[in-house]
């Protein structure tokens, strides 16, 4: 009697319209990887198992039963289970750092027999989930405490440490995207908006760090003139400050204005020495705006300004000295300070070619010479967007981005509508690591972002990719069946 | 959760999902960026997956009108390479099947990656290395090719000529400069095409259209087969064909007769406008240029003293002598200055008593005919005086001076024919304001420019517009514009070379000249060329005066006198009265084409004419090296002391 109802129940209350979705990404991916493996001289059908689309196509099989049983599963077993899984990939994640051999330059693949292999890493994402969700669930859970946060940060923290031992940058650096998590969770705004800044401050430290104005870098100028406007903006979001925000930015203003003109008179100005007295007048109007309004924000905003100033100054340091070259060069060749076509750019700069010859509407289904032709490299796994860039134009790439953005704003809506916490913090989990595997992948693929290597979730061929994301998805869709069912 | 946790934090579902609005957002634009605002990827994914291999056509030939082959095309290769797939390779080897060394290598490669001089440079199309390979060299560099990777070998045709002559004629095939690729996107690096001579002027025709194999190359730069199984390539379409006005044989009579002189002979066909020869002298072998000694030969051809690559019969500008007493009789004619039965008298000059031009000795008075024939200078003298002079029909001097001009450019002097061949020069046909300018006054007297009388002073014409003149006075009114070529393969010639041009001479007034002209033959200066009783011919004699040492020899005339089948211009420089040289060349020339053979009976005087030398002081060593083998050292010193 219990399982038919089951049965019924799944039918009726689970979200078609994100399983459809699901359906045609993973669909779309299928058709772009057999694009993508396409070979003129040695043309195979898209279901020959021996070939990449129709292994994919396994694997899609495989997912969709495998979903199927996710669906069909107790909602309980996953909060009962939580721990015991994370810390069964824990334990894989290790098992893998001793065993796996290095294919690739990385240490991620478990061979389990010569044609399946497996990298548990792509599976640590929901399993950091489960636990967060499970941590986070817990009866007057209170976030903002040090003994949570540590938890949480070691939870994240403790993955992450063992896939960037794999050699795994991208899949570790996925860990971050649960800052969106703990941020709708309560972690104040104030932590994503430093991340934020931080992210700016590098960039702009490091684009013009080789162009000299006087006593720093164009790049430090700019990174002032940038956190002068940020203090301005916590000014006015902790204290509603908008006086004392015009104050600051219009002061600025008009300093920086008067050294323009100055300098369009013919006189050389210094603009890095202008720059260093600008923060200074501003670190000292901050304190005394807290002396005198008696405001332990003005003096956190002083401090805010000088340990900015700090970590650009510190970041120029980290990238020569710390860094890899090649990291060095990924990161130069995406902030466009390098051309190097041959060497580090070339991935990129034939993928830019490849999805820009694809044009509104591109060349058609298998029609694309520049991926046919192998110009692209890693073009079924990291690089497949460029199949559809080329072959389905810009109509084609932007339905992709948008299907994935209606999935995305579905999950959150659907995560917010959860009756417990558990299944809300593991909706916003799947959203955060979906949006973030897009932005890395995409953003790399069209040359806004370094090269890193992560899959585009349903889309990159592998079995291990797309069985990982299928478990994440179908966990939230059998937890949100509960919402429907009582 | 309880109800306060979530007022607190309900706000950042918003932000979270703006974030990833945003994302997205930043994401398409991109995309935006990449696929639609930037034009640019196309051509780099083209120049990545395409092949563009360049299929080029089969020039057309170039026959005599008689369909001899002077033309031709016959296999070459070129070495080209892609840059950006040469991988290293034993440079040694590669050096010594070319035949070059590894400067000429390393020099080679520089050159073509100089944007400054190779301004198409990519490192992904196909550059040209070397061009014009022996058979040999293709045949190692063939066998070897794979231990060069990015080094292909691609077929061209070099021309092949079966005769040693009309070289200036034909023009010559030289690598296109960056000038040339910039002007017309047509030709690309290492593309050949005419330089001067029909070659040049015919290009459009000769070359036909290059065609395009679309190839598709994957990463590795292998062939990965036909783009879309070739239905965007393009077949070449060969050059047509065509047919020049000129007889080689008479051609290179003419040259042979005219080796060792400087001048030109050109005959045209009076009726048709065509050129039935046009020697230049001195000449090349136009197998010369051609090839990988094109450079070098090119060089000595530009150095050589008596500059062989000057085509004298159109570029050469001489004063025309007394052939231009019969263009003069026909504007006094015309102008009614005088009628045939005019009579001047000559006593040995102009003015009277010695003066200056002086005459030779002839019967006294005489009217238009005997003058012609007996070439009087007086006569012509007191003739443009008469005209200049007449201020009842011309209100100045500039006034009567302009309409003589008139005239004398409607005849074909003073500006280019029009002649399908580069670089025709115009000759010089004063106006009135050049002598207004010269004298610096307007009322200057026709005394002060008589020598224009008798084609002396300032005028000057090419060979081509005397032997113009010759045919307009053949045809009695009228010419066609000369051309050389005379068909085109399925394409009709340009109407200009069709159109009779009637020049400002009423038709009447011709008669009288023929008649002076075919006196001149029969008993007048220039008996030498007298044919009768078989070929009844009309000739003048002129002997040019001018600056540069002896007199030029000239000879324009035309025959049979009834029905004229030709007309000629012959120039030796330097070469003295016109009865010395310009004349029996002519005669030979005249026989040569109206009856094939040169009779037993005149064998001597072709060896006399072809064994003379006329040439400045400064004797060059090249001719003696690349034209003669034997020289008649005798007959030189013999002609030229005459």
């Amino acid at each position: 009697m219990v399982q038919r109802r089951e049965d019924d129940n799944v039918k009726g209350s689970v979200d078609w319209f994100i399983l459809f979705m699901y359906l045609f990404l993973v669909l779309a991916g299928w058709f772009s990887i057999y694009g993508a493996s396409y070979d003129y001289e040695n043309v195979t059908s898209m279901f020959d198992l021996s070939g990449r689309a129709g292994s994919q196509l396994q694997w899609i099989g495989i997912s969709l039963v495998l979903g199927f049983i996710l669906l069909k599963l107790d909602s309980n077993l996953y909060d009962i289970f939580a721990y015991f899984v994370y810390a069964f990939l824990i334990l894989l994640l290790i098992v893998t750092i001793i065993a796996a051999p290095e294919i690739r330059g990385s240490r991620s693949w478990l061979v389990i027999t010569n044609s399946i292999r497996l990298q548990p890493a792509e599976f640590t994402k929901f399993a950091i989930a489960l636990a967060l969700a499970r941590f986070m669930n817990a009866y007057n859970f209170r976030l903002l405490t040090f003994k949570n946060l540590s938890i949480i940060f070691l939870m994240i923290a403790l993955p992450m440490i063992l896939i960037f031992l794999q050699k795994e940058t991208g899949s570790a650096l996925v860990c971050t995207a649960f800052i969106l998590v703990l941020y709708r969770e309560g972690l104040p705004g104030f932590v994503l908006f430093s991340g934020i800044c931080a992210i700016i401050l590098f960039i702009l430290g490091l684009k013009y760090s080789e162009v000299d104005a006087g006593f720093l870098t164009l790049g430090e100028c700019f990174s002032i003139g940038f956190i002068i406007l940020a203090t301005a903006a916590l000014a006015i979001s902790f204290r509603k400050d908008i006086k004392n925000a015009l104050f600051i930015v219009g002061g600025a203003s008009v300093y920086f204005g008067i050294c323009y003109l100055i300098q369009q008179l013919g006189v050389d100005v210094n603009w890095g020495l202008m720059c260093i007295i600008a923060l200074t007048v501003l670190v000292i109007i901050l304190l005394v705006i807290a002396k005198k309004e008696w405001s332990k924000t003005y003096l956190f905003l002083a401090v805010f300004a000088v340990v900015s100033i700090i970590y650009v100054s510190s970041v120029n340091y980290v990238f020569s000295d710390i860094m890899q070259p090649h990291q060095q060069t990924r990161i130069k060749v995406s902030l466009g300070m390098e051309d190097d076509l041959m060497g580090a750019g070339y991935n990129v700069n034939q993928s830019k070619i490849a999805i820009g010859s694809g044009g509104l509407s591109g060349k058609g289904f298998l029609n694309g010479t520049q991926t046919k032709l192998k110009y692209v490299p890693e073009q079924d796994t990291d690089f497949i967007f460029c199949t559809i860039g080329e072959e389905q134009g810009f109509i084609g790439s932007a339905v992709v981005l948008i299907v994935f953005t209606i999935l995305i704003l579905r999950i959150l809506f659907l995560a917010e509508k959860q009756k417990n916490a558990f299944g809300r913090i593991y909706g916003y989990s799947v959203a955060s690591i979906l949006i973030f595997h897009i932005t890395i992948n995409v953003g790399m693929v069209i040359g806004l972002l370094p090269v890193i290597g992560i899959p585009l979730p349903f889309f990159s061929y592998g079995g291990s990719s797309l069985l990982a994301f299928t478990i994440l998805l179908f966990i939230f869709l059998r937890l949100d069946m509960n919402r429907k069912r009582r | 959760m309880n109800r306060k946790d979530n007022s607190i934090t309900n706000g950042r579902y918003y932000v979270i999902s703006a974030i990833i609005v945003v994302i997205i957002i930043v994401l398409i634009s991109q995309l935006f960026n990449l696929q639609i605002l930037k034009d640019e990827y196309k051509d780099s994914a083209d120049g990545n997956a395409f092949f563009k291999k360049t299929l080029y056509p089969a020039r057309g030939t170039i026959s005599d009108r008689n369909d001899r082959l002077l033309v031709y095309n016959q296999p070459t290769y070129d070495v080209v390479y892609i840059p950006r797939e040469v991988q290293p390779f034993d440079t040694l080897d590669f050096c010594n099947i070319l035949g070059i060394t590894k400067d000429d290598f390393r020099k080679r490669i520089e050159n073509i990656k100089d944007r400054r001089l190779n301004r198409g440079y990519s490192p992904y199309t196909l550059q040209t290395f070397m061009t014009q390979l022996t058979v040999r060299e293709y045949g190692l560099l063939q066998e070897k090719l794979y231990k060069f990777p990015g080094f292909y070998v691609q077929n061209r045709a070099l021309r092949q000529y079966d005769y040693k002559n009309a070289a200036q004629i034909l023009g010559y095939l030289a690598e296109v400069d960056e000038e040339t690729i910039k002007e017309d996107r047509y030709y690309a690096r290492g593309d050949h095409a005419g330089k001067t001579g029909v070659e040049s002027s015919y290009e459009n025709i000769l070359r036909g259209k290059k065609g395009v194999e679309i190839l598709l190359r994957d990463a590795h730069g292998r062939i990965k087969g036909k783009y879309e199984n070739g239905i965007h390539d393009i077949a070449p379409v060969s050059g047509k064909n065509i047919q020049l006005s000129i007889d080689i044989e008479l051609q290179a009579y003419g040259e042979y007769l005219m080796r060792n002189k400087i001048g030109a002979i050109v005959m045209i066909e009076p009726e048709t406008g065509e050129i039935l020869c046009l020697v230049t002298s001195p000449t090349y072998d136009p197998s010369m240029l051609l090839g990988r000694d094109f450079k070098e030969n090119y060089k000595e051809l530009e150095r050589a003293p008596n500059k062989p690559l000057l085509k004298r019969a159109l570029q050469g500008t001489y004063p025309p002598g007394s052939t231009f007493k019969t263009a003069q009789g026909l504007v006094f004619l015309e102008e009614e200055i005088l009628t045939p039965e005019t009579m001047y008298s000559c006593a040995h000059g102009y003015p009277p008593g010695g003066g200056r031009p002086k005459c030779h000795g002839h019967g006294s008075p005489l009217p238009l005919v005997p003058a012609i024939a007996t070439s009087c200078n007086s006569y012509f003298c007191y003739g443009l005086n008469a005209m200049l002079s007449n201020r009842k029909k011309y209100s100045t001097i500039l006034d009567g001076f302009e309409v003589w001009k008139n005239h004398m450019v409607s005849m074909g002097f003073g500006y280019r024919l029009g002649v399908d061949l580069p670089s025709e020069k115009r000759g010089f046909i004063p106006n009135s304001q050049y002598y207004t300018n010269a004298y610096k006054r307007e009322n200057w007297h026709a005394q002060n420019i008589i020598s224009i009388a008798i084609g002396q002073g300032e005028i000057t014409a090419t060979p081509l517009q005397i032997a113009n003149l010759g045919a307009t006075i053949a045809n009695r009114g009228f010419y066609v514009t000369p051309h050389i070529v005379r068909q085109i393969q399925d394409t009709v010639i340009d109407n200009k070379y069709i159109e009779k041009r009637d020049p400002s001479i009423k038709d009447g007034h011709y008669e009288a000249i023929v008649q002076g002209m075919a006196n001149a033959v029969t008993g007048g200066t220039c008996r030498g060329i007298n044919l009768l009783p078989e070929i009844a011919v009309g000739g003048k004699t002129g002997t040019a005066e001018n600056v540069h040492g002896r007199d030029h020899s000239w000879f324009m005339g035309f025959a049979p006198v009834e029905k004229p089948k030709l007309a000629i211009a012959v120039l030796v420089e330097n070469g003295g009265f016109g009865a010395t040289f310009a004349v029996p060349i002519a005669r030979l020339m005249v026989q040569k084409y109206l009856k094939e053979e040169i009779p037993a009976s005149e064998k001597w005087l072709e060896e006399r004419m072809a064994n003379a030398v006329v040439l400045p002081n400064h004797f060059s060593t090249w001719q003696v090296r690349k034209e003669i083998p034997t020289v008649n050292t005798d007959g030189a010193s013999e002609s030229i002391e005459e």
